[in-house]
């Protein structure tokens, strides 16, 4: 089923979606939202997509296959491990930067774990919903 | 940095490896590559650990920074850090021996990711000082386990998957009700911390029923009788690769397990457990090794020695006296040794006769005499012949026996091994001595004539290099010894444990 | 409360170990999510019930002040409601797969790797 007007809009919602899942993103640490629920947001973005306009089209939309997404998700989420480690401390403890940039505020490497999270979830859960309509295709 | 962070190495190297071959998953020859590399890497590193262990005690780590108990804490103290030593040997020459024999289907499908995901999942049970975390290692370990076993999709692996995977989420369940009430009672899921407060504490009925569920979980992931059908029902299923790693590692985690808790965590309730375990160990022996003597396929065999021998880890932590749990650890380490090297020989035997059951095979001795004595040394190894490794482990374990008055038990333990060298030589017989039956010695694509000089060698350097290893800790029994039974002293005085986590008493 | 969370808990075990030992492949993995949900709520259970104070710092002070509800319980069962759900996943496609090749969902029939070989 095609509707022009779910079409068009998700065209529009897709961008603003993402937004909020940034938005989401980055104010996670003290307040709720992360990268968990930020990525699902991304996703379900994507799936309105999907939806609207057909598996091929998201597919032709997000241009690289959702596996490599996961696979970039949990290097970022590792490599949040390394500054502690070289620098000495604790493994693992967070390091934190006052970046004074507004909206972002402070980032640190509980942040570039979130952000490893945001793509991991957002990876996962386009994959299984490829996964999904490609069975159904089938 | 300082010393303690290589504790983290033994987490993060199989960790990032495996993120890194994901992006190379077209191509089979980068991930061999890094896998092999990691795998040395994870050698090395689990070196180092056992040396600063050695010299500087009892290593911990507080994950975050979080002070323990508060925070997830992992130490490696000298049973941790040999256990991952020895891991990461078997992982280098399972690697090894995995570019020989895994074909390339399963490795497009993420075959070396996964394993070392699995690695990852084994060295944090080892390294961990938490319930908890010891929780969610074990299921890292368990989920990669269960897709390496399913991997290839053939009916037989998937029915031993279906026996494999439900027991095991049964175990999960149990063990994550026994975390839960035991948080309830102490309030913590520190070990140490729980090493020091639970023999104060008044709930004394609700925590010998936590300890048992603790028993039955770990008991079911080390196949401890009458827990262990599923092991002989799923490990001749997967390739012969996997079967080795799991026979090797996997099993020797719950025993790991039940070693740390029944030594540190509930050092109090160890006379009652003690008994329990001491009547499953000899049932576990005993069943084992008559199911082996019983079977005629040779992976189905080797399964059953699999529970056979973990009887008598069980057995030397049951009668709990330093020379016991000394012989205990040397037996994991020889068993670990021994018996991935069997299942690398029964992938070889395999090759040559294209079967594994024994009426069908034969003649491989008058063939290739070399592999006839490589296979000698494992199997006599195990059934405890002199000079061989596994003489002391079982010589170590049966004084111990001995020594604490548990006759019964103890004559069990000898006549099980007589047991184990009857099955060894009914293999040694049916597929080495006797001629082979049909002179239909295996041909085309995977047999062993086909294979290469270079496949030759990858397959024969982990078996020789395991067999050297055999005949090495037979004949150096010394420092072996005087390190396991440091190891054992540091288990039984608590104290050892808890002082260097969370300081000394206020 | 307490009371009543400890009998729901009971129940969900007792529906679950009735339902693992069924033959029937997909009444097994129900069994299997029902003992998962079972030791969740044990575990909420037994780490006491505290009402309407959650362990929320508050603003003027730098630590929690009276009574508070304990997190950690409920972080356990968030980390084990994630790793429960990705392993009966797994389990579920197990099963779809095993049914797909073997033709049968009835657990009893998956002998094969038990058998003796055959002349």
């Amino acid at each position: 089923m095609y509707s022009i007007i779910l079409a068009t809009a998700s065209k529009y919602l897709l961008l603003l979606l993402q937004m909020f899942s940034l938005f989401l993103l980055f104010r996670g640490h003290n307040e709720p939202g992360g990268g968990f629920v930020g990525g699902l947001v991304a996703a379900s973005a994507y799936a309105l997509y999907f939806i609207a306009n057909g598996i091929s089209e998201a597919e032709k939309l997000l241009k690289i296959d959702p596996f490599y997404l996961i696979a970039t998700g949990l290097m970022i989420a590792v490599s949040s491990i390394l500054p502690s480690l070289l620098v000495g401390l604790d493994v693992m403890k967070a390091i934190w930067i006052d970046t004074g940039i507004p909206f972002l505020g402070k980032a640190g490497t509980p942040l570039v774990f979130d952000i490893g999270v945001y793509f991991l979830v957002l990876g996962i859960t386009l994959k299984i919903m490829f996964s999904l309509a490609e069975e159904d295709r089938q | 940095m300082s010393v303690s962070q290589i504790i983290i190495f033994p987490i993060l190297l199989p960790l990032a490896s495996a993120i890194a071959m994901l992006f190379f998953r077209r191509s089979v020859m980068v991930q061999r590559i890094i896998s092999l590399l990691t795998s040395f890497l994870l050698l090395t590193a689990a070196g180092v650990l056992l040396s600063a262990v050695i010299s500087e005690g009892v290593l911990t780590l507080q994950v975050g920074g979080w002070a323990a108990p508060f925070g997830i804490t992992l130490a490696a103290d000298l049973l941790s850090a040999v256990m991952v030593a020895v891991s990461a040997l078997i992982g280098l020459t399972t690697v090894i021996y995995s570019f020989a024999v895994i074909d390339s289907e399963r490795e497009r499908f993420f075959y070396y990711p996964l394993f070392q995901m699995l690695m990852m999942g084994i060295n944090g049970a080892f390294l961990t000082g938490d319930v908890f975390n010891l929780y969610v290692w074990f299921e890292v370990m368990l989920i990669s386990s269960f897709v390496l076993l399913v991997l290839g999709g053939t009916p037989v692996q998937l029915e031993g998957a279906i026996k494999y995977v439900t027991i095991n989420l049964l175990s999960s369940s149990v063990f994550l009700a026994a975390s839960g009430i035991l948080y309830g009672i102490a309030g913590t899921l520190n070990m140490a911390e729980l090493a020091r407060i639970t023999p104060d504490l008044a709930q004394k009925e609700l925590l010998a029923v936590v300890s048992v569920l603790f028993m039955i979980t770990f008991g079911i992931k080390a196949a401890v009788f009458p827990l262990f059908f599923w092991l002989p029902a799923s490990y001749h299923t997967p390739p012969v690769a996997v079967a080795a790693i799991f026979a090797g590692l996997l099993t020797k985690v719950g025993v790991y397990a039940l070693i740390r808790f029944f030594t540190t965590v509930f050092s109090h309730e160890a006379v009652f457990i003690n008994e329990v375990l001491l009547v499953g160990s000899a049932l576990t022996m005993l069943s084992g090794v008559l199911g082996a003597v019983a079977q005629y396929d040779l992976r189905k065999l080797l399964s059953f020695h699999i529970v056979s021998q973990i009887g008598y880890m069980i057995f030397g932590l049951a009668v709990h006296s330093p020379l016991a749990i000394a012989g205990a650890l040397i037996y994991i380490v020889h068993n670990i040794i021994a018996k991935t090297n069997l299942f690398y020989i029964s992938g070889i035997i395999e090759r040559i006769c294209s079967t594994c059951d024994l009426k069908k095979t034969g003649g491989v001795y008058a063939r290739y005499p070399v592999i006839g004595i490589l296979f000698l040394i494992p199997a006599l190894g195990l059934a405890g012949i002199p000079p061989l490794s596994g003489f002391w482990a079982k010589f170590v374990v049966i004084k111990a026996g001995f020594e604490a008055g548990e006759y019964v038990v103890t004559g069990i333990a000898v006549l099980v091994s007589l047991l184990t060298l009857f099955s060894m030589m009914k293999i040694w017989n049916e597929a080495f001595w006797k001629d082979m039956p049909r002179k239909d010695y295996a041909a085309g694509e995977n047999s062993y004539d086909s294979m290469g000089i270079g496949q030759r060698v990858l397959l024969f350097s982990p078996v020789v290099a395991l067999a050297l290893l055999t005949v090495l800790l037979g004949v150096f029994f010394e420092p072996v010894f005087r390190l396991a039974e440091s190891a054992a002293l540091q288990l039984l005085d608590t104290e050892a444990y808890i002082v260097p986590i969370l300081g000394g008493k206020e | 409360m307490t009371l009543l969370l400890a009998i729901v808990t009971g129940c969900l075990y007792a529906a679950g170990i009735f339902l693992i030992l069924r033959r029937n492949m997909v009444k097994v993995i129900f069994g299997l999510i029902l003992l998962g949900h079972g030791a969740n709520l044990l575990i909420f259970t037994v780490g006491r019930l505290t009402k309407g104070v959650p362990a929320f710092v508050p603003a003027a002070t730098d630590v929690l002040t009276g009574e508070y509800a304990d997190p950690l319980p409920q972080a356990l069962i968030l980390t084990a409601i994630v790793i429960g759900f990705g392993l009966q996943a797994f389990t579920i496609v197990l099963f779809k797969r095993t049914w797909l090749t073997l033709g049968t969902e009835d657990l009893d029939m998956m002998k094969a790797t038990d058998e003796l070989p055959r002349e």
